[in-house]
């Protein structure tokens, strides 16, 4: 190492200090972004506040409570066939499958089971509309990314779903279909060539947007290596769903608990991914979406004959006792905490709703990301606002 | 438009005018609750295709906007956001409300939360009911306030009285600023009060 001369030196560390100076007058203020409550990135009125440095973000907050209509409060002054009617609208676009885990956690405590018929209609309904969530999230993916064509293929092939759940259950979008110890009503008549049909043109959509949306490279280079979230982060954060297969960790509740439901009777499959990138995200979905049309055509060949209701009194008191059952829903895993005292109503109910957890990795996973990655892993992680704010 | 302004506008102008704002709505669509996706399917899908009535769906902010549809739960925490959206549109403006939340509170009618009804916020040309409500209902409802577009006497809605009739209850003192109402001659009583359109008739719910 040279030696340098006083005057070397001096000059080393004035040419330092201007430097210094320089880099303190470059310095850039952090900015604050608000993006929302109402922005279309958001499915619904989520408010995340981003403190940027740059193009970086180096904090961000969800700021939820826009969509807040206190479910679990109103649980409690409804009677238990009315609180369905409520219910349906937590995660508004897989509308039946909400209604599920709330009547299977009546049934338990009221100690009666759905007849097999019900069981396997009630199967088909839940994946039918987790078909009509996830489908919408494939098109609304692309608009993300300023594609709007497959918004449009979505819409339309959505449609077919939400005919067959209309022509089922009466309601295109919320059903209330579901009673404690069965269904409403048996299927119309033709209504399994229908589905037969229509399973077809959405194994197709699949197809399509695979083709056009997953294979295109502008959305392989927004969306590969993006908002990584670790099995442990996902696992400690308590995401489910598809956003926790994606990070590589094999669990879903259709397979993995006793329910009385009809998943044991079709072939299917889960998928993960090991990635646990948006993209890993994005394509569960599409999997998923898959394999939800199988199962539906599988248990189309399997309904069994039989009623569709058990005997169950005509004024509904559930006795008095705890119940907690959790099902895999089209956002991940939902539940419901049931206490009832005895009476018409429930005494308390509490709802774990699948996007409140999913969208609590949001200030972890946005830590450090670049502004147009934001709206990429929003939209990845997928969440509905009925569904976080309850 | 010293036409407008004055107060003299022909008739067969008038109408053309009309006509012609009637055709092109840019419409903001500020979707809240589960109504946004039956909104989003009437006006961004190939099965119902609000364009056909000349309506056109996505501008880039409210304030390119000339009508706005409010669709699903108004909540406390979220109405401050609509009045705001709405002081930001430009007049000539009309609203919809959509689904029985936006209109009354609906399923929430009894929530500590839940705004009951948006016409508390803003005014409301048009009610459409349902929970939700079809799309067909919703393009019924933008039908229906075409016609309303079409049958107004322009210079009066310049000079603020129908408003000023009808809309009295929002006009707020801000301290000697008057938010809505454009000019302060007394109004005229000949001009009937504007009811609100209701899809398919009966009461708002
Ligand atoms: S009116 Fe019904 S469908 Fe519309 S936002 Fe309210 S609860 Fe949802």
């Amino acid at each position: 190492m040279t030696m340098l001369s006083d005057r070397q030196q001096l000059s080393y560390i004035a040419s330092q200090a201007a430097d210094a100076r320089l880099n303190v007058e470059l310095e850039t203020e952090g900015m604050t972004l608000n993006i929302g409550p109402q922005h279309p990135a958001t499915h619904g009125t989520l408010r995340i506040i981003c403190r940027l440095d740059g193009e970086q973000v180096v904090w961000a907050e969800p700021s939820a409570g826009y969509m807040h209509r206190g479910y679990e409060k109103l649980t409690e002054v409804r009677t238990f066939p009315q609180v369905t009617t409520l219910i349906n609208r937590i995660d508004w676009l897989g509308s039946f499958a909400n209604e599920v885990p709330f009547i299977l956690a009546a049934e338990k405590l009221m100690e009666i089971e759905a007849p097999p018929r019900a069981q396997v209609i009630r199967t088909i309904l839940f994946e039918l509309s987790r078909i009509a969530n996830v489908s919408l999230f494939l098109g609304d993916l692309g608009v993300q990314m300023g594609a709007i064509t497959p918004v449009f293929l979505a819409f339309r092939d959505r449609e077919y779903v939400l005919n067959l759940i209309e022509g089922a259950t009466g309601g295109r979008f919320h059903p209330n279909f579901d009673r404690i110890g069965g269904l409403k009503d048996d299927l119309p008549k033709g209504w399994i060539d229908e589905t037969r049909q229509v399973m077809i043109k959405l194994q197709q959509f699949c197809d399509t947007i695979e083709d056009l949306l997953f294979g295109n490279e502008i959305f392989q280079s927004r969306m590969r290596g993006i908002g990584i979230i670790p099995a442990d982060i996902a696992k400690s954060y308590g995401l489910s769903g598809a956003n926790l297969r994606a990070s590589g960790i094999d669990y879903d509740l259709r397979r993995d608990q006793e329910l009385p439901m009809a998943w044991d009777k079709a072939d299917w499959r889960v998928w993960t991914h090991p990635d646990g990138d948006s993209f890993a995200r994005c394509w569960v979905r599409l999997q998923e979406t898959r394999e939800s049309c199988k199962i539906v055509e599988q248990l189309l060949d399997q309904i069994p004959a039989g009623p569709i209701m058990t005997k169950v009194p005509r004024i509904i008191k559930v006795p008095e006792g705890e119940a907690w059952v959790a099902t895999e829903n089209p956002l991940g895993e939902m539940g419901y905490y049931v206490v009832s005292k005895g009476d018409l109503g429930p005494f308390r109910v509490k709802i774990r709703s699948a996007s409140f957890n999913n969208i609590s990795v949001v200030p972890w996973a946005l830590k450090g990301v670049y502004v147009p990655d934001v709206i990429t892993i929003l939209a990845s992680l997928y969440f509905i606002l009925g569904d976080i704010d309850r | 438009m010293g036409l407008v302004d004055r107060g003299r506008m022909p008739a067969p102008l008038t109408k053309l005018f009309n006509m012609s704002r009637s055709y092109s709505l840019w419409v903001y669509q500020w979707g809240l609750a589960c109504c946004a996706i039956e909104m989003g399917a009437a006006f961004g899908s190939p099965r119902y295709d609000v364009m056909r009535l000349g309506v056109i769906p996505l501008p880039a902010s409210p304030r390119q906007a000339d009508f706005v549809c409010i669709s699903g739960t108004v909540t406390d925490k979220m109405a401050p956001a609509i009045k705001r959206l709405w002081e930001q549109m430009p007049e000539p403006k009309y609203s919809i409300s959509m689904g029985s939340c936006a209109n009354c509170g609906g399923p929430y009618w009894d929530s500590y939360s839940v705004t009951k009804g948006v016409d508390q916020i803003i005014p409301i040309d048009v009610y459409v009911p349902g929970c939700p409500p079809r799309p067909e209902a919703l393009l019924e409802g933008v039908v229906l306030l075409q016609q309303r577009i079409k049958n107004e006497d322009m210079a009066a809605k310049w000079r603020g009285d129908e408003y000023r009739n009808n809309r009295r209850e929002y006009e707020v003192d801000d301290g000697g600023y008057r938010t809505h109402g454009v000019s302060g001659d007394p109004i005229p009583s000949n001009v009937p009060p504007r009811e609100p359109i209701v899809v398919g008739g009966g009461p708002i719910e």
